[in-house]
């Protein structure tokens, strides 16, 4: 079973522990500047949104990428950049249609949300569960099951 | 390590940029941030200096924690002499800019001098320079913030600078980051605007990757994390209430000082509490609080975000306030609201904006106005004078108070002066509600006499965050103390003080002290930084860091007499609540505190005590 990183902005307080989680993860520092996920910090109406890379089935950027550097893990279903391959063209970063593939000067390279092989750090550290990583068939579960009870049981109750 | 190991030192008189290693010696001995910084400025500054003197100097510093993963590790502090206390002042925020800095390589930028015209500190990463600032000179701080980042094309910039108050060198002007966290208290901005100032922008993209064991870290920042998560304050009050959760707490134990300390429960608490923020208004359907906000790396999330009803008469046609904004948090609601006798909760968050827009302190602003308005109901001053009618109460007096002292506007300039010259100036001195000129926060120190003793004793003058003895006394953390109680509020104190500055210098937020002991930060401390800071240790730096500010401001020409409440809060006893009839019990508790100090009767330090603090 494959599972998508499943975002809900509401719950969000925009503390960035996600962004400090990714960057660590992938090379062992705090740095938000070098985080694939971003949060979106909306201070005229108070909304924080994180933001990363939806694993699109047929990914823009792996179609774009002239040299194959970019591989779809069989178990995870992520997008995968093999820095060994990746040229830094940075074709990809045009062809993504939301921005998040990304080019990362210290190396040369571009980087995108890996999904952590299969265990996203951000998910792990965000205190409020505004990331979660779910059944990528059911990402809507949560939904349903709220409006399910709304109006089943509370309907009901009436 | 997890110090980034230099330091930047600017003088403005010049207009240079020196990197300088950090003193790492010093590093391990005062840890970070409050008490590094404090150590570097007692070093460099003679403790007479005017503080809106060249000769003063101010100084950012982050903590070995800020910046990293550990749980609200997003903390810097503001160090100087501060103009409305003349003492030691060191004012803490949070919001991101404090990591911005660290991440770009910095653990402090010290000041000195000052510019012949406006400037700006430009940060990125090991690149610093001094930018002209005279388009800016003028502006607020939501003008500020985003025409430095248009300038430089960057919108990921972080900003620290100040608003029209720290210009005019209000007394109690604050340096405001990310819109609206501040480094609030004790005029800090004034001595910016001092300077030619305007500003510090920072982008780093280094980040911060010198964690001396990395595994034992990220154990330790968990277990710290779900320690927070777990507790009833730091997991459920916190989060869902925001400070505000305060408000109807403090007034059922009859210590909400109201109109001007004359009171200490305030008939309007209701309506200005967390639980009113999260009311559904008549008028729009919509609640007050918008959403909550929480600073780098912080797990509380305490902040609020709120919107004023669009139909309240404080901003018609002011677009500028109908957005979201920081606020309310229970110390401003209060000093802003019951300080004062004002219950309107739209207006409190207008007044609030305009704090943070303008760049000043809520609390001393609110209870200056609170001073003032019981000098209006005394005759002492006239509607003549104040360009208001202005009793108890008044919320268009508050609003009007509001919008005129950043820029000094008829009688907004005598506002500016802060509540301790204010009252002299009208030969009213006992009006004042401060110590060291620096007026109470929000909880009675007669009523809960710990608090009062920590007032009294504060190096940076009346304050609730150098010994939040309020967790002890009303919140039982981490054991209940009776708050009419006198015995044993020393030894409270002296601990309070002494672990919240350790706190404070590892670049953490105290809040985590409702759940956190120094044992919980020790091994986040010890992974990063070195085996050395045990809890044993941490909690001999708090004490030395104590110890450090108190001989600067004995340095200064404060003395026991400075170590003293307004006879108010000394003669006049609370009318109501459970501690009817109570006044502050200091005589009884300030020798003990001195004894247990090691200080002299006089509150000078102990050859002794300095001998085993290494002073």
């Amino acid at each position: 079973m494959q599972k998508s990183l499943l975002i809900n902005a509401d719950k969000c307080t925009g503390c960035l522990q996600c962004e400090m989680a990714c960057s660590y993860e992938h090379y062992g520092i705090f740095n938000p500047s070098k985080s694939r996920i971003r949060v979106f910090d909306f201070h005229n109406t108070g909304v924080k949104v994180p933001y990363t890379c939806t694993q699109c089935d047929e990914a823009w950027c792996l179609k774009a990428c002239p040299v194959d550097a970019i591989s779809i893990d069989l178990v995870t279903g992520a997008k995968v950049v093999s820095e060994d391959t990746c040229v830094g063209c940075k074709v990809c970063t045009i062809a993504c249609p939301f921005g998040t593939i990304n080019y990362v000067q210290d190396t040369g390279k571009v980087q995108k949300c890996d999904l952590c092989s299969g265990d996203p750090a951000c998910a792990t550290a965000c205190p409020t569960e505004a990331i979660t990583y779910v059944d990528a068939d059911w990402t809507g579960l949560d939904r349903m099951r709220a409006w399910a009870d709304k109006l089943g049981n509370q309907a009901s109750t009436n | 390590m997890s110090w980034a190991g230099k330091l930047l030192r600017v003088n403005l008189t010049k207009g240079t940029c020196k990197s300088e290693p950090l003193n790492m010696e010093w590093a391990k001995t005062y840890l970070g941030s409050r008490g590094l910084a404090t150590k570097y400025f007692v070093d460099e500054v003679d403790p007479k200096v005017d503080p809106l003197s060249a000769e003063n100097k101010i100084i950012w510093a982050t903590g070995p924690l800020t910046g990293t993963m550990a749980s609200t590790g997003g903390r810097f502090t503001v160090v100087t002499k501060g103009p409305l206390t003349g003492a030691i002042a060191c004012s803490n925020s949070g919001g991101y800019l404090g990591a911005e800095l660290k991440m770009a390589g910095w653990d402090m930028v010290i000041f000195e001098g000052k510019s012949p015209k406006p400037v700006y500190l430009y940060i990125e990463d090991d690149r610093a320079e001094l930018v002209d600032a005279g388009d800016l000179w003028g502006k607020t701080v939501w003008e500020t913030e985003p025409a430095i980042k248009i300038k430089h094309q960057d919108p990921q910039i972080r900003v620290s600078c100040i608003g029209r108050a720290g210009e005019n060198q209000v007394y109690f002007a604050a340096i405001v980051n990310d819109l609206h966290r501040a480094a609030g208290r004790s005029g800090v901005g004034a001595v910016m605007g001092s300077k030619n100032l305007k500003a510090l922008a920072v982008r780093g993209t280094k980040g911060v990757g010198n964690i001396k064991n990395p595994k034992a870290f990220m154990a330790a920042v968990n277990a710290g994390k779900a320690v927070l998560a777990g507790h009833a304050v730091t997991g459920q009050g916190l989060p869902t209430y925001g400070t505000q959760v305060l408000m109807n707490v403090i007034n059922e134990v009859g210590a909400l000082p109201t109109r001007n300390h004359q009171d200490v429960q305030f008939e309007g608490a209701k309506d200005i509490s967390a639980e009113a923020m999260a009311v559904e208004r008549d008028s729009d359907g919509k609640s007050h609080l918008v959403t909550t906000q929480a600073c780098f790396a912080c797990t509380i999330a305490c902040g609020r975000i709120s919107q004023i009803d669009e139909s309240h008469f404080t901003i018609e046609n002011k677009p500028q306030y109908k957005n979201t904004s920081g606020g309310l948090e229970y110390e401003a609601a209060w000093a802003l609201g019951a300080a004062n006798g004002v219950n309107d909760l739209e207006a409190l968050q207008y007044a609030n904006m305009i704090c943070n827009e303008d760049g000043f302190d809520p609390i001393t602003f609110g209870a200056t106005v609170g001073a003032v308005m019981e000098m209006y109901e005394m005759g002492v001053l006239t509607k003549e004078q104040l360009g208001i009618e202005a009793p108890f109460g008044s919320v268009k007096a508050l609003c009007h108070f509001a919008e005129i002292t950043a820029q000094g506007i008829g009688f907004g300039k005598e506002i500016a002066l802060g509540s301790a010259r204010l009252t002299a100036k009208y030969g009213q001195p006992d009006l004042s509600m401060s110590v060291k000129g620096q007026e109470f926060p929000a909880y009675d120190g007669r009523v809960i006499q710990g608090i009062g003793l920590a007032y009294a004793t504060s190096n940076r003058g009346a304050c609730h965050l150098r010994g939040y003895t309020i967790a002890s006394e009303v919140l039982g953390i981490p054991v209940k103390t009776e708050p009419a109680d006198t015995d044993g509020k020393p030894e409270l104190v002296k601990a309070f003080q002494d672990a919240t500055a350790a706190f404070d210098s590892a670049g953490l937020c105290i809040f985590t002290s409702f759940a956190w002991t120094l044992a919980d930060v020790a091994p986040q401390l010890q992974a990063a930084c070195g085996d050395e800071f045990t809890v044993e240790n941490l909690t001999l730096i708090g004490e030395r860091i104590w110890n450090m500010e108190r001989d600067f401001n004995n340095r200064a020409g404060f003395t026991s007499k400075d170590d003293k409440l307004p006879k108010r809060l000394m003669s006049e006893a609370a009318k109501t609540g459970p501690g009817k009839g109570s006044v502050s019990g200091l005589g009884k508790m300030l020798p003990q505190y001195y004894k247990i100090r090691g200080w002299d009767s006089d509150g000078q330090i102990n050859a002794d005590t300095r001998k085993r603090l290494g002073l």
